[in-house]
């Protein structure tokens, strides 16, 4: 008897021209776009240059978005951005993104219609994994992955497996997608859903916004994951339409579908969540802290938390308020369409006032590039994707990750704190 | 293929940030990676790890980035082989992909310690602990994971198959 497909495993089935795959099955898989950034881009295209086929397989199924340390940091940045401009030049690439309309790359390509549902991306950036939110598979790979798949258009896959995890409720004031996803790694480990997919249903989803979606399948990786995969509802549609003019397909998953493993989210139940150094799965609600932890920097921004809802959250908190004495808060819209817009909404004044800087759209300071390094012994509250050890600067020094709004909430007071009570 | 070295012992969750740290990769040539490899976990990696020594680790090794930078500056530090009780699945895919042999085998990565002796038989997948005298069976790689690594890795992999 034919076994019950997931979502995941229905669009890699279609993707690799069969009826149905099992978990576990290697195939092959048509490539609907494959994604690479400055740091990644040049070892793939010194891989390509290696290969008998030459050129790139489909010139608008490539996004090169040179993001990381971007605008050029220091000498050698400046290096491997040329190599990517030049690479892009050269084989007419239509989806290259110069400083001045690029962005990060996670919140970019949704922002410019380039992923919508039933795609199959690949991306050598592990946190690829964020399209899922619209419905598409979409998972990190590395850079001689990404350039076997500029050439060929294809990648082999291993079916993953999955876990499901059923939405329920409605997330109280401060509570949003950053906090749903810190509390189940919290709840899984940073290996619990290592090689499978995280397959997200239930009608608590509608009570989650678009952006809330993208954070939440953005941190997939942190739990291990293979991809994170969203339900195509009415606001995915909604947000599909706004944003691109590309078809999009529909999967859901076959009632009879096996999942590894099952856990009910109500969010009515969850509190504003910190993940502790040094791993995403150290998470603590904002209520568990009873004693003071005071902070250097706070970073608001990165492809988990720079979208206009982050920016709105974090002005929300800020708005008439300044920034503890002794703390440098670094707010970095996550594209320039975002950061037209928080100027528009007035949110970038707000910053300002309160005493932050913000920043053109960079990755900078989440992986200790620029634009915020760490000295040693020195603690930042960050919005971004990643705790570990030497993250954001010096060896000694220390990352707890949270929403905007308790970033903000933290700069305000020095220390780590609840958005209510400031 | 047999290798044969000594061992670096490592932990769970080490991460692609500790492999190889994101300061380090505005450069993507693999001995100026390998000079930094590991530096901000083990100082003494890179003075003390000799051709053809081996790293094992415990679980989801790897985590992290998708930097492949990660099991280049491994491979170019010497390492011939890493062993773990599980690999995180980026790293697992990259290494294969640029030729690094890696094993998954839950028993070897608790059975051996950090300057260990150990000989590994990649056709077959048994791992020798010289030192301890004892052994351990490691996973065997699916058949198209075995021609990818026959053929030195992915590009060649799929040069060949153009043929």
């Amino acid at each position: 008897m034919k076994m019950g497909m997931t979502m995941t495993q229905k669009i890699l089935a279609a993707a690799a021209g069969l009826e149905t795959v099992e978990a576990g099955q290697l195939i092959e898989a048509k490539l609907d776009l494959v994604l690479g950034n400055d740091i990644t881009s040049p070892v793939a295209i010194k891989e390509m240059d290696k290969m008998k086929v030459k050129g790139v397989f489909d010139k608008d199924k490539i996004a090169l978005v040179p993001d990381h340390f971007v605008p050029n940091k220091d000498i050698k940045s400046a290096e491997h951005c040329k190599c990517v401009r030049e690479f892009a030049r050269k084989n007419e690439i239509t989806n290259y993104f110069e400083v001045g309309e690029m962005g990060i790359e996670h919140a970019l390509l949704p922002e410019r219609g380039l992923t919508v549902a039933g795609d199959v991306i690949i991306g050598a950036d592990s946190h690829t994994c964020t399209y899922g939110a619209l419905g598409a598979f979409s998972t990190g790979v590395g850079s001689t992955d990404m350039a076997a798949g500029m050439a060929t258009g294809k990648a082999w896959f291993k079916v993953p497996s999955a876990i499901r995890f059923h939405i329920t409720g409605k997330p109280g004031k401060w509570v949003g997608g950053k906090d749903v996803i810190l509390h189940i790694i919290g709840m899984i480990g940073v290996d619990g859903a290592l090689y499978k997919s995280m397959e997200f249903v239930g009608d608590g989803i509608q009570n989650l916004s678009m952006d809330d979606r993208f954070t939440i399948a953005n941190m997939a990786i942190e739990a291990g994951g293979k991809n994170g995969i969203f339900p195509v509802d009415e606001v995915a549609e909604a947000y599909m339409k706004e944003h691109s003019s590309r078809p999009y397909k529909t999967y859901t998953a076959d009632e009879d579908a096996v999942y590894d493993a099952e856990y009910t989210i109500d969010l009515s139940t969850l509190r504003p969540t910190v993940a502790f150094p040094h791993l995403p799965e150290n998470t603590h609600t904002i209520d568990e802290i009873k004693e003071p932890i005071s902070i250097d920097q706070v970073v608001i921004g990165s492809c988990t938390n720079g979208r206009l809802e982050d920016m709105r959250a974090a002005a929300a908190v800020l708005k008439g308020r300044h920034v503890a004495k002794g703390v440098r808060c670094i707010v970095i819209p996550a594209t320039q369409n975002i950061y037209m817009q928080a100027m528009e909404e007035g949110l970038l004044k707000i910053f300002i006032e309160a005493g932050a800087v913000v920043s053109t759209p960079t990755c900078g300071p989440c992986l200790g590039g620029y634009m915020g390094i760490l000295a040693e012994g020195e603690r930042c509250i960050s919005t971004t994707n990643r705790n570990f050890v030497g993250r954001m600067g010096h060896v000694k020094s220390e990352i707890y990750l949270a929403s905007p709004a308790v970033a903000a909430a933290s700069a305000v007071m020095g220390r780590i704190a609840d958005p209510d009570q400031v | 293929m047999n290798v044969k070295g000594k061992v670096f012992k490592y932990g769970d969750n080490v991460d692609t940030d500790v492999i190889i740290p994101a300061r380090y990769l505005n450069s993507s040539e693999p001995a100026e990676l390998a000079a930094h490899c590991m530096e901000d976990i083990d100082k003494d990696f890179i003075k003390k790890v000799k051709k053809g020594d081996l790293m094992v680790a415990r679980k989801n090794f790897g985590c992290g980035s998708s930097r492949e930078h990660a099991p280049i500056a491994i491979k170019a530090a010497g390492v011939s082989c890493v062993i773990a009780e599980t690999f995180a699945r980026i790293f697992y895919r990259n290494a294969i992909n640029i030729g690094l042999p890696i094993i998954e085998c839950p028993e070897a990565a608790a059975g051996i310690e950090a300057g260990d002796e150990v000989e590994v038989d990649f056709d077959s997948g048994l791992i020798k602990n010289l030192t301890r005298g004892t052994s351990f069976q490691g996973q065997a790689f699916p058949e198209f994971m075995q021609k990818i690594i026959a053929s030195g890795g992915l590009i060649p992999y799929i040069n060949s198959q153009e043929a």
